[in-house]
């Protein structure tokens, strides 16, 4: 681990990976990537490394999980052991379970999970490579990767995070930045505005705070539409090979009667009508089938009953609790994330 | 019983009621119930405090021994925070390791804690790189009446507030009260329908689909965040949650924490 930088920005306003306050690092997405997965999304940003997959909808195992009025949604997020500096041991520790419990809730209000009763859509995303930042990257590859899957969905979700360094805010903190810096908030928002993803650490006053929720929500627009381009490419890139009548390219990739294969005609409609379009376009009609389920007072205790059932629990031996707290503790001491 | 079913009917009727501004218990919606503490229950402990919160009952314990530092932090000492559900607060809690819906309130609690640097971490070492002092916070939660997160929090700083480093027994030198330098303090609130109810009780927990914890220090600067919850929250809710729960803390403070 690098010591702590004696200045995070210079007197020209530049970061130490020359990048300006407002500035998001790069990001890279490639759609479709794994060949047994529904959908799946490779993604970087910075030097973060993550793998989404989706499976499903699907039967749930244990059973008993399963809810007869709609899907329930798993996140697993995991982090390889060699992902970070010290290896970290493997397997689920406090802090994944918190991640990927916020990253579910950042996506599962998004799906429409009332289409598919007792099943389940279970999304696993691996941390390949770390440097701050992964579970903003892994929701914005879980995301996409839903797409993928072509599941239906009110939305793409976008994350991205904003701290403070040198009293100063700036836009998804790098590695150093992380460490060393004064807050940390990771957000996640869908592109009219909702916010689904809020955590923060750290030192903010109520007015930076307002500034820097407006900051995240401007690195999630950029994010969003880096995630649109990235799923109009791959499914238009597709649309011409099977035009040219060699369908080998994409689809050869997908297994038997995954969605993409039924689009393409039209370019345009592709990303609008199978993708968050169309469930936007739905949601009114859902809404008058379930109208329970509208509002924003939403399926209670869901939360609840998937943690009753079970859902991402480690299973740990019996001492979890102080070897994982030390975990936790070393973890978030050394900032491993 | 089923859960759902009658989250179902109580949604209707707290929504119902919302809309004419109104709570099931009669609060107001940035009203929280009444608090409790208690400290000092646990002569054991080297710190501990019970509270109340309307129904919610938690006692927290503090246990500070002497261990290994950390190595990238050779020089301070080591907060462990952990919580657990047992099944004795609630029909839905079971045995077994800690899930995550007790993961993550243990781990807001510990940021909360962390992050405002209410402890002094530094006063903690005893030898540079070889014996620190470890604090270890743990949280039981005795009956589940709604909004355990701000229990605990609350229950934790008031245990370390009251709690004394045994140096004596470990012949360090002479025991002293362990450094406190900020008082953190969680609020949090539920969005039910829209209207935002502060201190939510387990009919709104159940019924809300998201809530915010807030975490604020002394000078009303925010130390921690969660959202907690599968719904979503709009930029102006999540503003107005914080404002008041930055209030509401500071009157928590006054009325019931001095350090």
């Amino acid at each position: 681990m690098t010591d702590k930088p004696e200045k995070f920005i210079d007197e020209n306003g530049i970061r130490s990976d020359n990048r300006r306050a407002n500035e998001i690092r790069d990001v890279k997405i490639e759609v479709g990537v794994l060949s047994r997965a529904d959908g799946s999304c490779y993604l970087e940003f910075g030097k973060n490394k993550v793998m989404a997959a989706v499976y499903g909808p699907r039967e749930v195992h244990p059973r008993h999980q399963q809810k007869s009025n709609r899907a329930i949604v798993r996140y697993k997020y995991n982090m390889a052991s060699f992902s970070v500096e010290d290896r970290k041991r493997p397997g689920p520790d406090r802090r994944s379970i918190e991640v990927s419990k916020v990253s579910r809730e950042a996506l599962e209000d998004q799906i429409f999970t009332e289409y598919f009763p007792k099943s389940a859509i279970d999304i696993f995303v691996e941390v390949l490579q770390a440097d701050a930042g992964t579970r903003t990257a892994a929701i914005n590859a879980a995301s996409v990767a839903l797409a993928d899957a072509g599941i239906p969905m009110r939305s793409l979700v976008s994350a991205c995070a904003v701290g403070k360094v040198d009293d100063t805010l700036v836009l998804d903190l790098n590695k150093d930045e992380d460490n060393y810096g004064q807050a940390d908030m990771p957000i996640a928002m869908t592109p009219d505005g909702k916010i689904t993803l809020l955590q923060m650490d750290g030192h903010l006053t109520e007015e930076e705070f307002k500034q820097g929720l407006e900051m995240a929500q401007e690195g999630c627009r950029q994010i969003y539409e880096m995630q649109r381009k990235a799923l109009i490419d791959y499914y238009s890139k597709e649309t011409e090979v099977t035009a040219a009548g060699d369908v080998k390219e994409n689809a050869q990739e997908k297994p038997e009667g995954v969605t993409p294969v039924e689009v393409i005609e039209d370019t345009e409609k592709i990303d609008d009508t199978n993708k968050t379009g169309d469930a936007k376009e739905t949601e009114g009609t859902v809404e008058n089938v379930y109208p329970e389920e509208t509002g924003d007072t939403v399926k209670s205790g869901d939360a609840d009953e998937l943690e009753d059932s079970g859902v991402e629990v480690p299973h740990i031996g019996e001492n979890a609790d102080e070897t994982d707290g030390q975990m936790d503790e070393s973890e978030e001491e050394s900032s491993n994330e | 019983m089923n859960k759902e079913i009658v989250s179902i009917i109580q949604k209707d009727q707290l929504y119902n009621l919302m809309l004419k501004g109104e709570r099931a218990d009669g609060r107001a919606f940035d009203e929280i119930r009444e608090i409790k503490i208690e400290t000092g229950v646990i002569a054991k402990a080297e710190g501990s405090a019970r509270v109340e919160i309307g129904d919610t009952k938690i006692i927290a314990g503090v246990k500070i021994s002497p261990g290994t530092p950390f190595p990238d932090t050779p020089d301070v000492g080591v907060i462990i925070t952990s919580l657990e559900l047992i099944p004795l607060a609630s029909p839905e809690f079971e045995s077994g390791p800690p899930r995550e819906n007790a993961v993550e309130l243990a781990r807001v609690t510990d940021r909360g804690i962390r992050e405002s640097g209410a402890i002094d971490l530094k006063k903690l070492c005893i030898i540079e790189g070889e014996k620190v002092w470890m604090v270890f916070i743990d949280i039981h939660v005795l009956d589940d009446g709604g909004n355990i997160m701000d229990a605990a929090a609350l229950g934790s700083i008031a245990a370390l507030l009251t709690a004394t480093i045994p140096a004596e027994r470990y012949e360090l030198g002479e025991d002293a009260p362990l450094p406190i330098r900020d008082i953190p303090v969680s609020v949090t609130a539920v969005d039910i329908g829209g209207g935002i109810v502060f201190d939510p009780s387990l009919q709104e927990e159940r019924v809300g689909n998201t809530k915010l914890t807030v975490i604020s220090n002394q000078e009303g600067a925010l130390a921690g965040m969660q959202k907690s919850g599968s719904g979503s929250l709009s930029p102006d809710q999540i503003n107005h949650i914080v404002e008041v729960a930055c209030k509401k803390a500071q009157d928590i403070r006054e009325k019931f924490l001095e350090i």
